[in-house]
């Protein structure tokens, strides 16, 4: 019955109803995929350039070019292993090429990713070069690439659906519409079985009575608490030089109406809804573990670390609420925008999918936009591409927790 | 009631946000608590710029200002109802 009118999403996707469906590529591990990319993932600096010559002789192939993976030690390479296995393990790659500048760490990288059964070669360039290794990770990219475009879709729930959020460039116009609309969809979609995850932890500050109040139980919000805390006196106490108000809030919040970090914090928090409660805290790029829900991720509010590290906890599609204008996209998920300010949908329009300015002037309520969204990430997950993967944009930054040795 | 140009999200606060471009001192505003969609008229005493916070209220240099219901700070000037509320004239309690 959900196939009669597939072509016509805005009328079998009402949240109310439990027919809301999309198609993916399901994985080896079970997991549903809304993209269907080979990646040619570098280990390190070093091997950006292999990798993007691989992904020039492979039409189709996506290298992810990033600046870390020399000399790095402790919980930072922690974070660094977790991102980029992760980054290979999402479910919006169908298979790996990976290359780094030594065979003992690459073999790391494509082990953990070979977790998942899907598709994984790795290939180190120190006594073989560059150009030898781009030659033969490119005959295994060439038959990834044609393997992977004879994947089918199938139809799956909503319920099968990973979906994160973070937001960017805020103002004052996110905490009355973009950012009650994630919340609203959140509200409807957690009850349904999908996975969520919010995060930003300095962005947090000024509303952590109200973020620790929202764990589903105390012992939870303890460990939120923790987080909370740590970063606050490791990170901002001990690195500061003033009060931050040059960063927290950052120039544009401040041009778009933000004044302190409590008002930005108590907008941010809005992305949660009014019923959903977090079910568990994780590390940065940590998947989840204790099934469906909303989870929080210890993450910094930058935009392009923090939807990284989501994607690689195995997040698919990414809800992005914007005020001033963020234009960010990821190389694996699709970012879906949405924005409340009429001034950006006026100046900006090309970066947004979902224009909830409605709300500001009482026309559209915050229960119509969150329909509006899920309808937008169905049809996002069906294969609509978003605004920033029509414009390129593919944000990958890893987080760096202290310098390298 | 038309369009308003001012909307406040609890009725606690002690701000509103502008919501339209290009509001004029002078302007008789319609203003809407989102929370109960009461609506209430205020004069805007300065240009404000959409995104920036008029304060409903008469606030003392030092006072908490209520947003969402909540603390999102402390004044560092006295403010007249209907004035811009701003970096200029409220600052975090934080860091």
């Amino acid at each position: 019955m959900a196939r009669n009118g597939k072509r016509n999403g805005k009328s079998r996707r009402r949240s109310g109803k439990s027919n809301m469906t999309f198609s993916g590529w399901r994985r080896e591990n079970g997991r549903v995929g809304v993209r269907n990319h080979v990646v040619i993932l570098p280990l390190d600096d070093l091997s950006n350039s292999a990798c993007e010559s691989v992904a020039h002789n492979i039409k189709g192939t996506l290298a992810i070019p990033h600046a870390y993976g020399r000399l790095q030690f402790g919980e930072d390479l922690e974070t660094f292993f977790r991102t980029l296995i992760g980054t290979g393990a999402n479910p919006n790659v169908a298979a790996v090429v990976v290359i780094g500048i030594e065979d003992g760490w690459t073999k790391r990288v494509v082990d953990g990713i070979k977790k998942t059964g899907k598709p994984v070669t790795g290939f180190g360039i120190e006594g073989t070069g560059d150009i030898m290794t781009v030659a033969k990770a490119s005959r295994v990219a060439k038959d990834y690439l044609q393997w992977a475009s004879e994947l089918k879709k199938e139809d799956c729930d909503i319920s099968e659906l990973w979906v994160s959020t973070k937001c960017g460039e805020s103002d004052t116009t996110t905490g009355l519409a973009s950012c009650p609309t994630v919340g609203n969809m959140y509200d409807k979609l957690i009850p349904k079985g999908i996975y969520g995850v919010f995060g930003e932890t300095s962005e947090i500050t000024g509303a952590e009575h109200l973020a620790r109040a929202r764990a589903a139980e105390p012992k939870i919000g303890e460990k939120w608490y923790k987080v909370w805390k740590a970063y606050e006196d490791e990170v901002i106490q001990a690195h500061k030089t003033d009060d931050l108000s040059e960063s927290q809030p950052t120039k544009g919040n401040i041009a778009g109406g933000l004044t302190t970090i409590e008002e930005k914090a108590l907008g941010n928090l809005e992305k949660i809804g009014r019923k959903c409660s977090y079910i568990d805290v994780l590390e940065p790029a940590e998947a989840p573990k204790k099934g469906p829900g909303l989870y929080y991720m210890d993450t910094s509010s930058a935009a392009a670390e923090c939807v990284t590290l989501m994607a690689a906890a195995g997040y698919a599609v990414h809800t992005f609420p914007t005020g001033q204008g963020n234009v960010i996209g990821n190389p694996i998920v699709p970012v879906i925008k949405i924005s409340g300010n009429p001034r950006t949908i006026r100046t900006m329009s090309e970066h947004v999918d979902v224009d909830v300015s409605g709300i500001l002037r009482r026309e559209m309520t915050i229960p119509e936009a969150g329909d509006a969204l899920i309808d937008m990430v169905l049809r996002t997950a069906d294969g609509r591409l978003t605004a920033a993967e029509a414009l390129g944009h593919r944000e990958y930054s890893l987080t760096k927790l202290y310098r390298s040795a | 009631m038309g369009v308003p140009q001012l909307l406040v999200h609890n009725k606690k606060d002690t701000v509103g946000v502008v919501v339209v471009e290009g509001l004029k001192a002078g302007t008789n505003m319609t203003c809407v608590v989102t929370a109960n969609n009461s609506s209430f008229r205020l004069k805007s005493k300065m240009n404000v710029p959409i995104g920036h916070k008029i304060a409903l209220v008469d606030i003392k240099k030092g006072d908490t200002v209520v947003k969402y219901g909540q603390d999102i700070g402390k004044t560092v000037a006295d403010i007249k109802k209907g004035e811009h509320v701003h970096v200029h004239n409220l600052k975090t309690k934080r860091w």
